[in-house]
């Protein structure tokens, strides 16, 4: 009985343990503060400037920072300032849908893979066969199937994201299963819909929220390194990563246009790092520390 | 031991099946046409038309899976449709500055990222942790080609310290070859840094966390041997795990510094060849560095057992 | 004493460190004694060796070098005997008798024959569209001794050899044994009898590619002019690097570890210009052409109002402040779709291009029946910097114009495999697409690849208008060259009725080397003979 208990406290649902959340864990104050700083300038974008981020103006092109265009002007005389706050809804929107669609997909098929004992070498074998394609090579591979936009990019960056969820899925369901009080749960009867549900995926949640933080951050990354080999996002649409790659060449000339658009790719994957790093101290550095088995 | 590795080896059998089947579709069902890139850009359609003919890409998807599953097994990995060079040629080309790279790449991050987690873990919570933490998340945050650029800028056009790009091989001279690789491994390495340094802190943290440490410091060990002989020991199979992991978040970036430095290795050699769909030498490549993927992690999953008495297969 | 040693050993160390990268210097510069090495970045990575297999143009620099033609373009763009020693036509202008000039050798010192001339033109006849023009005219080629051959034409044609001669893809002549390969398999051996020879064993594709003098070369007395006279190798080994960022380029350059770029990024020509140790040149006088595109199979562009409405979109400072940027390197404005810069120039007919009138543009899809929410497929190539651009600034005119546009940005395999396809546009096909052409090539009405009309058999886009084509065979047909001339305006004048396509604006890509490089020519394409390094 002791044992089952002092088992299950290593394995206790979300709940915090400590009041004064905020002021005792500065990492995630902090990293939800920028986060949110980000978030609200992509979101109030239009009330706050009023350059349009498409419209060109040929004859002002490549202009440094001035008092008419904070952050200077673009190759085609775009707002660069313009560019970056509107270029935050889609680096954003790109970081949470990869993040989202790759754990909801991970979760899934992992703990099919980790409960349902036929289906287990199947799951691994098709996850360790993606896995051992390089995920950029993938990504690309699989932007080439179709045109450029936003949703094939979430895509082709999800898809290689998702083998390493399913084993980290599994591997947790794997050494759940073990527990005792799963044994004492399958021999008293309990379905197995029951069992995921109630007793596997509220312990495989604190693990996967970290997880999908970093996975949000590399995310927006790949985007840039995509942009940068000529498979990223459509020209005209701003985002963070595209932005910078398609400036690469005016890093001598015209810096501020990577600048910018590269500190503020910066500041997000440090508060999606902060807020994943918090979050994990926070709950469990124990269970957390599993991650990548 | 020796069963393990051969059943290991023969479940690989079936991964490589997969890697094959998706690599095959995914490159003949996409846009994108080598016929219509070799015949040049003032081609006309009837040009593209012949030329796809007398490559054999109008066949049915199923005969030239079939051929080249045949080929395969016969040790030929075909040959590339533009220049007719060998697949296999111009992998064996190719590889030696991939793997420098990524061997010194890796060497570089471990030898700076270990001894970083590990002071980071020991002073938790203090200013040198918060610091070292905070670069770690900056050189993390940063994409390989910006940090490449401000490296090329630094040390080689104002200092003149360091070539700007290419690759000299090993067979042409130590310190030439060290030099043309020096700023492509630490722009990587800054990254890789980052992340292992991340992980071996936080799991020496939880490796310190232990009842045994706290017993051996009661003893009166030192602080090094407790850190090294318990705390790093222990801690060895998750950052192993991570090295590994690591690997395929590597590859990522080594093809983007093998762009940017002109590095003639397998990585950008996969890229061009993805752009412009011959579909031999992805094929090849794609294939050859999966089983190099499943090695390298039977490698490191043996490995374990030297690291790890208590874990058996 | 452990620490003495270990610094006598961190000493030694850090020295040899330093003469190894001073001696790595030192050994370029004595190298260049010994063996004179040009390192040149070219704009793409040769790939296929065979020029009439493709149409790439790196091939053709290639080519330029491993091959001789019997005719080359001069400055005025008259084809000049080159392997040719002399020629005669008959009165009644049907037969052309060729002698070679003596000593002419390939690579692996066989001599050059007539039999390799008429198996090499027999070849590219068969590709290229002058070619196959010529071939239409021909009736025979044979060898008449072993150093003349003859060739003898249906009727009389005045662009002989200006067909053997041109500047881009012209008949280069191949060993025998390799020109007997059928057009469409590729020749994988460069065996040719230009001035320098490929050196396939040390060739890295996607890295590097060698050539080396050709020691039997024996070029001709006259000084060099364009692509024609004496073809002198002065260097004794060209190292074609591809490096495939620009920014690492331009910084190889600046530190001498290249020697010449030969298409440097418009953007960087300023600061190159200010580097004190590089050259820049304009070594091409005519200049690229950017153009825009229609499909004629399908509404609106397959209407001339609806090709005649995109004049109207267009104003050429735009486009060539995105494209180009520097103001020192792009023409004002340029009307003429055989280049403002060559003997074909005019301006009639351009009006409409002078200043974008958006609601004309408006009316005229109107009238070629747009439909309002039509969507405007347009490709746009995500890796190819110049098109990329001045679709962004296509895409933008034409919504001015009230067109809803279906961008579809994907990378150039993609771009030229969709292109080729006379699909729907909404099901795999497209409705306009960028391009840029140069060189003599596109300033004769003949041989101007997107200029032809010729409806089915013309490039993708599928430009029809017979009665162009009609002026274009009298053109063709018209032996002097007065009179070819004055027949021009009338052509243009035609074209911006059914517009085959719509010029942008012109523009021009100079060649940046290190100042230790001379005798960089004038020759429209880079080539590497007369080159010396010091």
């Amino acid at each position: 009985m002791s044992a089952t208990t002092s088992e299950a406290h290593r394995f206790r649902p979300l709940v915090a343990r400590r009041s004064g959340l905020l002021t005792r864990h500065p990492r995630i104050t902090i990293s939800v503060l920028l986060l949110g700083t980000l978030a609200g300038l992509a979101v109030f974008a239009p009330l706050i400037t009023q350059y349009d981020p498409m419209t060109l103006a040929v004859t002002q092109r490549l202009r440094p920072p001035s008092a008419a265009h904070w952050f200077g002007t673009d190759a085609y005389g775009r707002d660069t300032f313009s560019r970056t706050i509107y270029g935050g809804r889609i680096s954003m929107q790109i970081g949470l849908s990869v993040a989202a669609v790759s754990v909801a997909i991970g979760v899934v098929v992992g703990m099919l893979g980790g409960a349902i004992r036929w289906l287990d070498p199947i799951v691994m074998r098709i996850s360790d066969g993606l896995m051992s394609i390089p995920g950029i090579l993938l990504a690309i591979a699989l932007m080439s199937l179709t045109k450029a936009s936003v949703a094939t990019v979430i895509i082709a960056i999800t898809i290689p994201e998702v083998p390493r969820v399913v084993r980290l899925v599994r591997s947790l369901v794997l050494t759940i299963r073990e527990q005792t009080y799963m044994q004492a749960a399958v021999s008293s009867g309990t379905r197995l819909p029951r069992l995921m549900l109630r007793h596997i995926l509220p312990n495989v949640v604190t693990p996967l929220i970290v997880q999908a933080t970093y996975i949000c951050a590399s995310a927006v990354l790949i985007e840039a390194y995509l942009g940068f080999l000529g498979a990223g996002t459509p020209p005209e649409v701003p985002s963070w990563g595209n932005i910078i790659a398609e400036n690469r060449t005016f890093v001598q000339l015209a810096s501020w246009n990577i600048m910018f658009p590269g500190a503020f790719l910066a500041l997000m994957v440090l508060g999606v790092n902060m807020l994943g790093d918090g979050v994990r101290d926070l709950l469990d550095p124990r269970l957390a520390g599993r991650i990548g088995k | 031991m020796l069963r393990i590795i051969l059943r290991r080896l023969a479940a690989t059998i079936p991964v490589m099946l997969v890697v094959a089947v998706v690599v095959f579709l995914m490159l003949h069902l996409s846009n994108g046409d080598p016929a219509a890139v070799i015949a040049g850009d003032n081609a006309t359609a009837e040009d593209i038309a012949q030329l796809r003919t007398s490559l054999g890409l109008d066949r049915p998807l199923l005969e030239q899976f079939v051929q080249w599953i045949w080929q395969l097994a016969h040790g030929d990995l075909g040959a590339s449709i533009f220049n007719r060079v060998p697949v296999s040629t111009m992998i064996a080309q190719r590889v030696e500055p991939t793997l420098a790279l990524t061997v010194l790449t890796m060497t570089i991050a471990v030898l700076l990222a270990i001894p970083l987690g590990v002071v980071s873990a020991w002073r938790v919570g203090t200013w040198v942790d918060h610091m070292i933490m905070a670069l770690a998340v900056a050189a993390f945050s940063c994409p390989v080609f910006l940090i490449g650029y401000a490296l090329v800028g630094q040390f080689s056009r104002t200092w003149k310290l360091l070539p700007v790009q290419g690759y000299t091989p090993l067979s042409e001279g130590l310190v030439p070859f060290l030099l043309h690789l020096a700023l492509p491994a630490v722009s990587l390495g800054l990254i890789y840094t980052a992340l292992l340094a991340r992980m071996t802190r936080s799991t020496m943290l939880e490796v310190l966390g232990e009842d045994y440490i706290r017993t051996a410091r009661a003893k009166g060990l030192g602080v090094v041997p407790v850190l090294l002989r318990h705390g790093l020991r222990n801690a060895a199979v998750p950052i192993v795990t991570t090295i590994g992991l690591g690997i395929a978040l590597l590859i990522g970036g080594v093809v983007v510094a093998e762009s940017v430095f002109a590095i003639p290795g397998i990585g950008r050699l996969t890229v061009e060849a993805l752009q412009q769909r011959d579909y031999p030498v992805i094929q090849g490549v794609i294939l050859v560095s999966s089983l190099v993927y499943v090695l390298v992690n039977l490698l490191i999953d043996l490995s374990y057992l030297l690291l790890d008495p208590r874990i058996r297969y | 004493m452990h620490s003495r040693r270990n610094i006598l050993a961190g000493v030694s160390a850090s020295a040899l460190l330093a003469s190894s990268i001073g001696q790595g210097r030192a050994q370029g510069k004595s190298q260049a004694g010994k063996i004179k090495t040009l390192k040149a970045v070219v704009h793409a990575d040769i790939k296929i060796l065979d020029p009439v297999w493709t149409t790439a143009y790196i091939t053709q620099r290639h080519a330029n070098l491993v091959y001789d033609t019997l005719f080359a373009p001069n400055s005025k763009f008259e084809p000049q005997p080159q392997m040719v020693e002399s020629y005669t036509l008959s009165p009644d202008g049907l037969r052309y008798s060729f002698t070679l000039r003596p000593s002419l050798v390939f690579h692996d010192n066989q001599p050059v024959r007539p039999a390799d001339c008429i198996a090499s033109i027999k070849r590219w006849s068969a590709r290229d569209p002058m070619g196959q023009l010529l071939a239409t005219f021909m009736t025979d080629m044979a060898v008449v001794d072993d150093r003349t051959f003859s060739m003898t034409l249906k009727e009389p044609y005045g662009l002989v050899l200006d067909s053997l001669g041109k500047a881009g893809s012209p008949p280069y002549i191949m060993p025998e044994r390799l020109a007997k390969t059928p057009a469409n398999e590729q020749v994988t051996d460069p065996t040719g009898s230009g001035p320098f020879m490929f050196k396939k064993d040390e060739w890295r594709p996607g890295n590097r590619a060698v050539y080396m003098r050709h020691p039997g070369y024996v070029p001709r007395a006259e000084p060099p002019d364009y692509l024609s006279g004496g073809k002198i190798p002065k260097l004794d080994r060209l190292e074609w690097i591809y490096i495939p960022d620009n920014n690492t380029v331009l910084s190889a350059l600046q530190a001498g570890e290249i020697d010449y770029f030969e298409a440097p990024p418009l953007d960087f020509i300023g600061m190159l210009r200010d580097s004190p140790d590089i050259t820049v040149l304009t070594i091409d006088s005519l200049g690229v052409q950017g153009l825009i595109r229609p499909n004629t199979l399908f509404p609106p562009f397959d209407k001339y109002e609806g090709r005649q409405a995109l004049l109207h979109l267009i104003d050429q400072a735009e486009y060539m402040g995105a494209v180009v940027g520097d103001a020192s390197l792009y023409m004002p404005f340029c009307g003429a779709y055989f280049l403002c810069s060559s003997d074909n120039a005019t301006e009639v007919g351009s009006e409409p291009m002078r200043k974008p009138d958006y609601a004309k543009a408006k009316a005229l899809l109107a009238q070629a029946g747009y439909v309002a929410g039509q969507k405007i497929v347009v490709l746009q190539p995500t890796d190819r910097p110049q098109y990329n651009a001045a679709t962004t600034v296509l895409i933008s005119g034409l919504r001015k114009a009230g067109v809803t546009v279906d961008v579809q940005a994907a990378d150039w395999s993609t771009i030229t495999a969709r292109r080729a396809r006379r699909d729907p546009p909404d099901k795999g096909g497209w409705h306009l697409f960028i391009t840029t052409q140069g060189g003599p090539d596109t300033a004769m009405p003949v041989s101007n690849v997107w200029f032809n009309s010729r409806c089915e058999r013309a490039n993708p886009g599928w430009a029809c208008d017979p009665e162009l084509e009609k002026l274009l065979t009298a053109w063709a047909r018209e032996p002097d060259r007065a009179k070819r001339h004055a027949a021009i305006e009338e052509i243009q004048r035609r074209a911006y009725v059914s517009v085959p396509y719509v010029p942008f604006g012109q523009f021009f890509q100079p060649v940046a080397f290190r100042k230790n490089v001379t005798g960089v020519l004038k020759s429209g394409q880079p080539v590497y003979w007369n080159i010396d390094k010091s």
